[in-house]
């Protein structure tokens, strides 16, 4: 059974479904794409007992021919990296179309782009052909500008082409050095193949060529990352974005950028991002502390959650360059698989994290108060018990305390990285003291002190909400006291990448 | 002349008899039934289109690069059975779309068949042409009815302008174009491209004159930079459905009279022309796209944009060392016509509703018409070179030949271009689906303007979703024109 294929193309299926319904019948089509997107998540979770927890490199490989005249086929595949963000999209979906049940709006338009963007960020993910890739990368940019646009805040028109511009810029700057790549393998053996590409690593020794092409690479990661000084289309288009668009948003989306830094920078163009890896990690740091001073500037709840993706996407870049300042020093190999274990389980707990704070600001915002402002709360705890008790948290998660999963990342990216850069994974701790003072700054404000007597009557979480914030805390707290399964996942990857950098 | 060669031209002469046919019914033919004439002429595309497929097939059947009859003047080949379907293809849409267009704003019904159905047969002639005078004919048969279509709504000031614009500008590259043709024919004493090119000898001044102001005429056909200015104002003057055929006949059919006469009679040894052209397309594809994105009117911004599009199929002459350059341009101009017709039979929906092309006045589309705002989205997003549509591997294919050819440069630019067109693009977008309906209630949409909107939709998705079918012709066209 081609289970990778047949997760990829079950939202699209739905979404085909979805597109004949009448659109009057708001409730069918919220329920047909619940039912599709659980079905996806179960598809994707079916992955795991075929998935040979041995072997470090990408299997489950399904392929068939597509454009072989230009050599483009589809390929799909999985290993560590790949698998848990497969998973983390799949649930995610889930839980923000369950959310988006109190969507009144064009209801069919906006579930059916849902579900065209699952396919979008899977095929990202699964791809193991350049241009297939391609292809799911772009495709994730329309269904995102549409959501942001029709759906979103007073700002969305905005926002929604500022992020659609933005990325494409930096899409067609990949393409480039895709392109590059490939007419660079030797005529007539000419593919788009990932791993063909990867074994033979056609720009080794092209100086400036090789150049070109990571930074065409970098550009398109690093503003989907997105790292600073790449990141203003960010705060636009997470504070406009409806809800569940932001968690998507900061949840997967985000992830693309590190998936690729991982998954193709590294192991395409070591040497040439070694050179540059310090300049890397000095953007990473940069990013870390401005995306955490920003964010304690901000009264605007929304806007702080969004600006603390700034930072925490920061520290994932960190390990990613400090892997990449390791290559060819094998005695610091261990540590730069330390790093990108950290690297790699940032972006899930961001993933997780993050998605609940954006779930968080949604459920006060949508239909309760209307309002973010952090100075317009008080003694919400009191009010909204389960409430506050998700939201903090969260909130504790994602600044990094122990027991919760933030801190296992965090841990992990500052011990790998440290052995590597230590000067600037020091500046970055510095980091983590700013994100814990904003975040405990906001818990204090928010649920704390006395009472808003606006808010006295406010109901707490009904059982939807119950049922979209909790199996996030829950997987925030197990991650956080045991993240061996999933770590055990993710150093098949790490460890493959570090030998292919030795 | 060998009679026998007549059955080389039989697409031709389907045809003109079904042209010549229709304008002989057209005086029998009572007011009521007059729409039974697109339809006469729609169908008349079948068998031209047929029998050109059967003589690709009998080229085949003869391991035969291309035939070479009338003393060279003429010239069949996979590349020009290529470019008679895209030009059968265009003529054949616009006709069904006309079906619903022009009744009710002219009499003339008939007249408006025959002189597409004329158009067609010169696209197919400038798709065989070989030698300069026949090259010259073909094209000036293919703008004469062109002229005549541009501005056949006669009450309508818009029209007339287009029509007299379009004559005027028409005439001067003509003009131009012919004296670099005799230039030519003076250096190698010779109009046939296959004897210019080995006689040409050491490039003078001459050479580079001649080639020059041959351009103007090629330039001209398909609005490339300096000599693009008739586009917007035709495009916006002319009826819609006539826009729509100029914007992806003519086009097509100058780029392959480009392509021949270049790469059959100016040898790259004696003249640099891919340099030139580089040059010229990192202009046009500029030029056009900066000017669209100020445009308000949809034809408007159609029309620059189809000058920015011009630029990036200009890309494969520049990257013509590549093999990838000619297949790319042959696969770009087949995405172009599903997606810029496309383009255009929305203008016509909208416009039926709201009687303006502005962009802002088709506010809210998508909840009046849902499946015609959607089929808009696709056009605008392939336009923008969106996958998974045509025109994303059209761009693809054009980006590769660039780079291939080491346009590293040229390639960069047409990136930035493509950022900016995403705006304008987008900008049509924001006001289908982003901005509230002035007036709510659903659309109707004539059954001819579905029917071709479909085709539209299909071909947009299906030759971007799997171009394989696609990729195997360009490459067996390129083979045999290049060697």
């Amino acid at each position: 059974m081609p289970i990778l294929t047949i997760t990829l193309f079950l939202p699209l299926l739905g979404a085909l479904v979805v597109l004949f319904l009448p659109r009057e019948d708001a409730d069918r089509i919220r329920r047909v794409t619940l039912g599709f997107a659980l079905a996806t998540f179960v598809a994707s979770l079916l992955i795991l007992p075929r998935f040979e927890y041995g072997r470090r490199e990408i299997q489950l490989i399904e392929q068939a021919a597509w454009i072989p005249a230009v050599g483009i086929q589809y390929k799909v595949g999985v290993d560590g990296l790949s698998l848990v963000l497969v998973l983390l999209t799949t649930l995610l979906t889930v839980l923000s179309v369950l959310y988006s049940f109190r969507e009144h709006h064009r209801v069919k338009e906006y579930n059916l782009l849902f579900l065209l963007l699952e396919t979008g960020m899977l095929g990202v993910f699964f791809a193991l052909d350049f241009f297939l890739f391609y292809v799911f990368w772009e495709l994730t940019l329309v269904p995102m500008y549409f959501l942001i646009g029709i759906w979103g805040g007073p700002r969305r028109e905005y926002a929604a082409i500022k992020f659609f511009l933005y990325t494409l810029v930096g899409s067609l700057a990949m393409l480039l050095g895709i392109l590059l790549l490939y007419f660079h393998l030797p005529a007539g053996q000419r593919t788009f193949d990932v791993l063909e590409i990867l074994r033979q690593r056609p720009l080794a020794g092209t100086g400036l060529l090789a150049q070109l092409a990571f930074w065409g690479f970098f550009l398109s990661f690093a503003i989907k990352v997105p790292m600073w000084p790449f990141h203003t289309w960010l705060p636009d288009a997470h504070v406009e974005a409806p809800t569940a668009g932001s968690v998507i948003l900061a949840a997967i989306l985000l992830k693309l950028g590190t998936y690729g830094f991982v998954r193709f920078s590294l192991p395409l163009f070591p040497e040439v991002f070694h050179q540059h890896a310090l300049l890397v990690a000095g953007l990473a740091v940069v990013g870390v502390i401005y995306g955490a001073l920003v964010a304690m500037a901000q009264t605007d709840l929304k806007k702080l959650v969004a600006y603390s993706s700034v930072n925490h996407m920061g520290y994932v870049m960190l390990a990613v360059a400090a892997a990449a300042y390791a290559y060819g020093r094998p005695e610091l190999a261990d540590a730069a698989a330390t790093a990108l274990n950290g690297a790699t389980m940032e972006m899930l707990a961001h993933g997780i994290i993050t998605g609940a704070l954006f779930l968080v600001v949604g459920v006060i915002y949508d239909d309760r108060t209307h309002t973010r402002g952090v100075e317009d709360f008080g003694g919400l705890w009191a009010v909204l018990p389960k409430y506050g008790a998700v939201s903090i948290t969260a909130m504790f998660a994602s600044l990094g305390l122990p027991g919760l999963m933030g801190f296992v990342a965090e841990f992990l990216i500052f011990v790998g990285s440290f052995s590597i850069i230590p000067v600037f994974t020091a500046l970055a701790a510095l980091g983590v003291v700013i994100t814990a003072a904003f975040f405990l700054w906001t818990i204090q404000r928010i649920f704390l002190g006395p009472t808003n007597p606006r808010w006295a009557h406010l109901p707490d979480l009904d059982r939807r909400e119950m049922w979209t914030l909790v199996p996030l805390v829950v997987l925030m707290v197990v991650f956080g006291v045991y993240p061996k399964p999933l770590l055990d996942i993710i150093n098949l990857t790490s460890s493959q990448l570090v030998a292919m950098l030795r | 002349m060998n009679w026998a060669d007549l059955r080389w031209l039989v697409p031709e002469l389907v045809l003109s008899a079904a042209a010549v046919l229709l304008l002989v019914a057209d005086l029998f033919t009572p007011a009521e039934r007059k729409r039974w004439l697109g339809w006469f002429a729609v169908a008349s595309v079948v068998p031209a289109a047929a029998s050109a497929v059967i003589l690709l097939g009998d080229l085949q059947a003869l391991r035969s690069p291309g035939v070479r009859i009338f003393s060279d003047t003429y010239t069949l080949d996979a590349f020009a059975v290529y470019f008679k379907l895209v030009a059968l293809g265009a003529v054949a849409l616009v006709s069904l779309v006309s079906l619903e267009y022009f009744p009710g704003r002219t009499p003339h019904l008939g007249e408006v068949f025959a002189l597409l159905l004329f158009a067609g047969v010169g696209l197919l002639l400038m798709a065989s042409a070989s030698d300069l005078i026949l090259l010259l004919l073909s094209i000036e048969f293919v703008s004469l009815s062109s002229y005549l279509l541009a501005g056949f709504l006669k009450r309508d000031p818009k029209s007339n302008e287009a029509g007299v614009k379009y004559f005027l500008y028409g005439a001067a590259t003509t003009g131009v174009m012919a004296y670099g043709f005799s230039l030519l024919y003076g250096l190698t004493g010779s109009t046939s491209l296959y004897d210019i090119g080995p006689r040409l000898g050491q490039a003078g001044p001459a050479v580079y004159l001649a080639v020059g102001m041959a351009l103007a005429g090629f330039g001209f056909k398909v609005s490339m930079v300096p000599f693009h200015q008739w586009t917007p104002d035709v495009y916006e003057g002319a009826p819609t459905p006539i826009t729509a055929f100029l914007s992806v006949g003519p086009k097509a059919a100058g780029f392959a009279a480009l392509v021949r006469t270049l790469s059959v009679g100016i040898p790259l040894e004696q003249v640099n022309w891919p340099l030139l052209l580089a040059a010229l397309s990192a202009l046009t594809m500029t030029v056009g796209n900066l000017l669209a994105l100020v445009q308000r009117n949809l034809k408007r911004m159609l029309a620059y944009s189809s000058i920015a599009h011009a630029g990036y199929v200009l890309m494969a002459l520049a990257a013509w060392r590549s093999p990838w350059a000619l297949q790319g341009l042959l696969y770009y101009l087949l995405a172009y016509l599903f997606m810029n017709l496309g383009a255009f039979f929305v203008a016509m929906v909208a416009a039926d509703a709201t009687g303006s092309d502005e962009i802002p006045d088709h506010a809210g589309l998508s909840q009046r018409a849902p499946w015609v705002a959607a089929a808009m989205a696709v056009f605008m997003l392939s336009l923008t070179g969106i996958p998974p549509t045509a025109g994303f591997f059209g761009k693809f294919y054009l980006f590769a030949a660039a780079v291939d050819a080491g346009l590293l440069w040229l390639a960069a630019l047409a990136v930035a271009n493509s950022v900016v067109s995403l705006y304008y693009y987008v900008g049509v977008l924001r006001a289908l689906y982003l901005m509230p309906p002035a007036t709510p209630g659903p659309l109707p949409v004539p059954a001819g303007l579905r029917a071709g909107l479909l085709v539209a939709l299909v071909g947009t998705l299906a030759a971007g979703l799997y171009p394989q079918p696609v990729v195997l012709f360009v490459e067996t066209a390129r083979r045999l024109l290049t060697g």
